[in-house]
């Protein structure tokens, strides 16, 4: 059994064919259908290498009345994705190699994309001691983030041991950049004119900025790679621009909600729109998009949050920080920056795919669209409009902030290993 | 005006109109029967999250004189502190069959949450760092009635600022009723953002207390807020006597006409001696008189007939 994707854009290279068997592109170009095949009019869609999610919550283990592996491999898939990495904060923690290899093996279970774990930084993400890096390393999971997130290695003598010691296996550290010193424990937006007026306690950006700066000076003394989680600053993108002028080895990423929210959702007090890091200002969002056209951020990160409703239902600073994005993220980097000619489709390509693929460290996916590669790729349908509806989720969860939106660009089909996962939008 | 959730609920008539109907009322309060059945009938719960003896009796008190069945339920103990959310826990008294639901909650947009939650009337009675617009309108009221219209009249607002959503309903009610307004604190406790908002606004900012009391016809100091000082917003309890308290000193500067407020509780000795609380142009024990004068008001205006505007005069 074949399949056949039939007049794609291959990544806005051009309209060609693609013949995939045994789960490897195996003909481009001009294909003719073979009797066996399973053929995708892919007439009018682009033809990208299958998404990868460098930042998931997936919440399994410990609240999977949120999202279960199974419920946010679905809603990755329906996303565009093939590859997603689940974070570390969950209940336990994955801060050792059996945790680890659990949730990778659920994630081949429910099929729908490849689940990789991110492992903890620290035991119990309590930010003094180093978890089990190299066994998680060296686990049938192979796990090659580390990621506190959800809280920053703040210790800045924890973080210069873990960028040492994660070198030993191609290793890196993914920093939520955020001084707690700097806010109170409180914080729950972005410190400014509007946090004081509402009086809510706030996240100076500086909190982010500085961390970013310090982290980047230890990558640079170490001689290891980190990686900048959601940057939202437009300081986080100086520091950035700056650090790679030196040659330093800093990626980041930025999620699709801080390209296109700003804070000024939250004069509502609306906890749908409660995220760590905060919405920041406008300014803040059109430096983050300019920093993502020119390459200074690598990658779009979802930072998919699911919550139970009755986790975001209570005050403001109570409410549980986060939304969902895996459903929405091509939709919304379509809208916000192919729509407005800052990235083409090789451009979206390059940060949803490839380069998170290449700091993730994962080998099969990210891959050129050509002969002999891994036949992982999503369909999007660059004309389609699509209202989103929160209902219409395969989350488990409904803390959606795109909700009654109207987007341009939606995903049409994901292959994964060859096989569909995903056609006209809907799980296959 | 569906809700009192916020001072921006009102424009300059919908305060006028609560400031006229509290002056009524506040004969009512002299009277030796002091009840009146505008509110028979009518059932009032008073959903305080957070400790406050001052207003959630004030507000007891006043929906009792106009007659309103009155219940007080205590945040502590509640449902939210057993793990419930806020959403189910205010559904859950609503369903009770309320009328109106005063709340008090130490977060900020507790109460316009509640609002878009529930049926019945809300008055926000101080959420968190945000506001407390019936403490404003007392404020206004009691000023008011020593100094006469504030059109074109000077307050200077001190002390801590960041934390105080007194600050936040006061500068509000007092720009609407064309108040020039002064806020004064140390660099640490203004507000972030305040000036671009102080710019949108129209009020003045100053870190020098000695140099703005001079021109004033109303000073009202701010609570500090104890638990405030170990966050190195300011030194010493010493230092900020100095350089912002209320002072013997600072009294005798003030203009012979100028009032003192403060929305208590006071720290006698920190952010105002003794002497000026006591003074002759202090106005604090009328500030508490008039409280219940204002939220009679205040119940009446939203709560009275069916509910949203039909009181004399405009509301917004």
């Amino acid at each position: 059994m074949s399949l056949l994707i039939k007049g794609a854009d291959l990544a806005g290279a051009g309209a060609g064919d693609l013949l995939v068997r045994d789960g490897v592109i195996v003909e481009a170009g001009a294909v003719s259908v073979p009797a066996d095949a399973e053929v995708i009019d892919a007439d009018g869609l682009v033809a990208l290498p299958g998404l990868v999610d460098l930042h998931t919550h997936l919440r399994e283990p410990g609240r999977e009345d949120a999202e279960t592996i199974a419920s946010g491999s679905a809603a990755a898939a329906v996303g565009g994705y093939t590859a997603v990495l689940a974070m570390a904060n969950t209940s336990p923690v994955t801060d050792t190699a059996e945790a680890a290899e659990r949730v990778a093996e659920l994630g081949q279970r429910a099929g729908l994309v490849d689940v990789q774990p991110v492992g903890a930084v620290t035991k119990g993400l309590a930010g003094e001691e180093l978890a089990e890096l190299g066994l998680m390393a060296r686990s049938r999971a192979r796990v090659r983030v580390f990621s506190d997130d959800g809280r920053c290695v703040a210790d800045a003598r924890v973080m210069r041991r873990a960028l040492e010691y994660v070198k030993a296996f191609g290793g890196v550290v993914s920093q939520h950049s955020q001084d707690p010193r700097l806010a109170g424990p409180d914080a729950c937006c972005h410190e400014g004119e509007l946090s004081g007026r509402l009086g809510l306690p706030g996240w100076p950006a500086v909190a982010e900025e500085s961390i970013v700066a310090r982290d980047v000076m230890l990558a640079r003394h170490t001689g290891s790679r980190v990686h900048v989680a959601h940057a939202s600053t437009a300081g986080t993108v100086e520091v950035l621009r700056w650090a790679k002028a030196q040659g330093i080895a800093v990626t980041a990423e930025v999620t699709p909600h801080h390209l296109v929210l700003t804070t000024d959702l939250l004069a509502g007090y609306d906890p749908t729109f409660k995220v760590n890091p905060p919405l920041r200002p406008a300014e803040d969002v059109e430096a983050l998009r300019e920093a993502l056209a020119d390459g200074t951020i690598d990658a779009v990160a979802t930072d998919h949050a699911p919550h139970a409703r009755h986790d975001k239902e209570h005050a403001f600073v109570d409410a549980a920080f986060g939304m969902l994005g895996l459903e929405t993220a091509l939709s919304v980097v379509s809208d916000v920056m192919v729509r407005s000619g800052r990235l083409d489709w090789a451009g979206v390509a390059r940060v949803m795919s490839v380069s998170p693929a290449r700091i993730a460290g994962l080998t099969g996916h990210g891959r050129p669209l050509a002969v002999g590669e891994p036949a992982n790729l999503t369909l999007v349908d660059p004309d389609a409009t699509v209202t989103i509806d929160r209902q219409a989720s395969h989350s488990l969860s409904r803390n959606n902030p795109w909700h009654g939106r109207t987007l341009t660009g939606a995903v049409h089909g994901t292959v994964l290993r060859g096989r569909p996962t995903v056609l006209k939008g809907a799980l296959a | 005006m569906r809700h009192l959730l916020s001072m921006r609920d009102l424009d300059r008539d919908g305060v006028l109109s609560i400031l006229d109907t509290a002056a009524s009322m506040h004969d009512v309060q002299r009277r030796e029967v002091k009840k009146l059945p505008t509110l028979r009938g009518r059932t009032v719960v008073n959903l305080f999250f957070e400790d406050s003896t001052r207003t959630r009796s004030s507000f007891e008190i006043a929906g009792k004189w106009l007659s309103a069945d009155v219940i007080n339920i205590s945040g502590k103990g509640s449902s939210t502190s057993k793990g419930e959310s806020l959403r189910d826990t205010v559904l859950t008294v609503a369903a009770m069959g309320v009328d109106g639901l005063v709340i008090r909650h130490g977060a900020s947009g507790a109460a316009a949450q509640v609002s878009q939650w529930v049926d019945a009337v809300v008055v926000n009675a101080g959420d968190g760092t945000h506001e407390h617009p019936t403490q404003a309108l007392l404020d206004a009221y009691t000023m008011r009635q020593r100094l006469g219209d504030l059109e074109g009249r000077h307050v200077a607002i001190v002390g801590d600022l960041t934390h105080s959503r007194v600050l936040r309903s006061n500068l509000i009610c007092l720009r609407t009723l064309g108040a020039r307004v002064t806020v004064v604190a140390p660099p640490t406790l203004m507000p972030s953002g305040i000036a671009t908002w102080a710019a949108t606004d129209g009020f003045e900012t100053a870190y020098d207390l000695d140099e703005v009391l001079p021109h004033v016809d109303a000073v009202m100091m701010l609570r500090v807020q104890r638990e405030r000082m170990s966050g190195g917003y300011f030194p010493t309890a010493r230092e900020y006597t100095v350089g912002y308290g209320l002072t013997r000193e600072r009294l005798a500067r003030l203009p012979e006409h100028a009032v003192i407020c403060h929305p208590g509780p006071m720290n006698r000795g920190l952010e105002i001696a003794a002497d000026a609380a006591d003074a002759a142009q202090s106005l604090i024990l009328d500030q508490v008189s008039a409280g219940v004068a204002v939220r009679m008001s205040v119940l009446y205006h939203l709560l009275a007939s069916s509910g949203a505007g039909t009181a004399e005069g405009s509301v917004a």
